[in-house]
């Protein structure tokens, strides 16, 4: 291991006051998860520490307070105040600084964005996809960002989007439109809530016996798929598996009980494909 | 639970004593045995395989339909599982009843209903050294075995 490199830790930003939707965007609810949590389990994921970005008034606040928290120590408003005040807790670790609105963030989109980083630069971060602009509440930064950020909000700045156009960071393209859409209004909040229960990836416990088990070359295996129905499911497995039967020959079980083939899977079901049986 | 799963041979000894009833007239039980020869193949031993979690459900409820179907007093039938050697018993119904017609006719609806609704694989091994699931792979590709694919079915086996 390189000692030059700074590690990565996670940020997530909750700060925010959140006018247009009326309460706190931190205790949004997605599939029986925050977004706070939602973003906290993503970021540790994929780096060894994550804190939660608060503001003194906030250390007490359910939502916030079972995790790490990073106070702002940095006098001002907004992002750049926990940004800064990360930076100056850690001053050799870096950043994956990320917004807890963000409900269509993937681990692939924050894996791509790990795989981007210049340690030797000051921040990276994603174009958006709707207006090309710098998205600083999904991006790395770098320790070198201290200083500059000091004396960017010195001069009077305050508009993280403002200082990554100012410092040229390198942007890269969003893998998937949506990654960074984020939820401001009740409207889109509903919207999103629909949107991630019809296709968000979804871990399953596929069972396998007899000619099926055989052929996958295991019992059991536990997947993530957005099949939203048995149907796509089997489609995706047949070909994974090269399994030889033919979805008109098999039966399907969810959760230990038949099923029809256009039930709607949901996270946590358990499927087992039912070949032609032979008992007696 | 009058559908049961057993890795040991079915004591039907014990299985009968359930079913005997003072109101039954009588009592039907079939077996189903591992016999040494299927679809022209010589059969030298069985595998049985269930998904036990869904198989006692539909096998309980094939008895529960048995009892109300027909009139009788007590149902129970037996799967084994794991490997069975020829001869030996894979399956057990047994049915008390007032009058033997009845007893008949649930002994046979078990039977038939367990066979066509259970989650249950049967692998036969073949005295030639190939194997396969019972109506999983012959009936994938029905009828038409030609020479060139029976070799490469044994091939592949025999690489394995």
């Amino acid at each position: 291991m390189n000692l030059d490199v700074p590690p990565i830790y996670g940020l997530i930003l909750a700060g925010g006051s959140s006018s247009r939707m009326h309460r706190d965007k931190a205790a949004l609810k997605y599939q029986g998860s925050s977004q706070l949590d939602r973003a906290y389990e993503l970021a540790s994921r994929h780096v060894p520490e994550v804190f939660v970005s608060v503001r003194a008034n906030q250390t007490l606040d359910p939502v916030r307070s079972h995790r790490p928290m990073i106070v702002d120590s940095v006098a001002g408003e907004g992002p750049i105040a926990g940004i800064r005040s990360a930076l100056a807790a850690y001053p050799t670790v870096a950043w994956l600084v990320l917004a807890c609105d963000l409900p269509f963030l993937s681990d692939a989109a924050v894996e791509y964005l790990l795989r981007a980083r210049d340690p030797a630069g000051i921040v990276i971060a994603y174009r958006s996809a709707h207006d090309d602009l710098p998205e600083p509440l999904c991006a790395i930064w770098e320790p070198a960002a201290a200083a500059m950020l000091a004396e960017y909000q010195a001069g009077g700045g305050h508009c993280p989007r403002k200082f990554l156009i100012g410092v040229g960071a390198p942007l890269l393209q969003p893998l998937d439109r949506r990654a960074l859409d984020n939820v401001n209004t009740p409207e889109e909040y509903a919207q999103a809530i629909m949107a991630l229960e019809s296709e968000s990836p979804m871990q399953l416990q596929i069972r396998y016996y007899a000619l099926m088990r055989e052929q996958a070359g295991r019992s059991e295996e536990s997947i993530e798929t957005s099949a939203p129905t048995p149907a796509e499911l089997y489609a995706e497995l047949k070909s994974r598996h090269a399994f030889t039967l033919a979805p008109e020959q098999l039966k399907v079980a969810v959760n230990t009980e038949f099923s029809d083939w256009s039930r709607k899977l949901k996270h946590g079901d358990a499927v087992v494909f039912i070949p032609p049986v032979a008992g007696g | 639970m009058r559908f049961r799963f057993t890795q040991a041979a079915i004591d039907t000894r014990t299985a009968r004593q359930e079913l005997q009833n003072l109101a039954a007239g009588g009592y039907v039980s079939f077996e189903g045995w591992v016999r040494d020869h299927n679809e022209g193949q010589e059969v030298t031993r069985l595998e049985y395989e269930a998904f036990e979690a869904l198989a006692v459900k539909e096998g309980e409820r094939i008895v529960e339909e048995a009892l109300r179907r027909f009139p009788v007093v007590q149902a129970l039938c037996m799967h084994r599982v794991g490997a069975l050697a020829l001869g030996e018993m894979a399956v057990w119904v047994g049915v008390s009843s007032e009058h033997r017609g009845e007893a008949f006719d649930a002994c046979r609806f078990i039977i038939d209903e367990v066979k066509h609704r259970v989650p249950i694989w049967k692998k036969e091994h073949y005295r030639n050294g190939d194997s396969g699931w019972v109506n999983c792979e012959r009936c994938a590709a029905p009828a038409q075995h030609t020479h060139a694919a029976e070799h490469h079915d044994h091939a592949a086996a025999t690489s394995e």
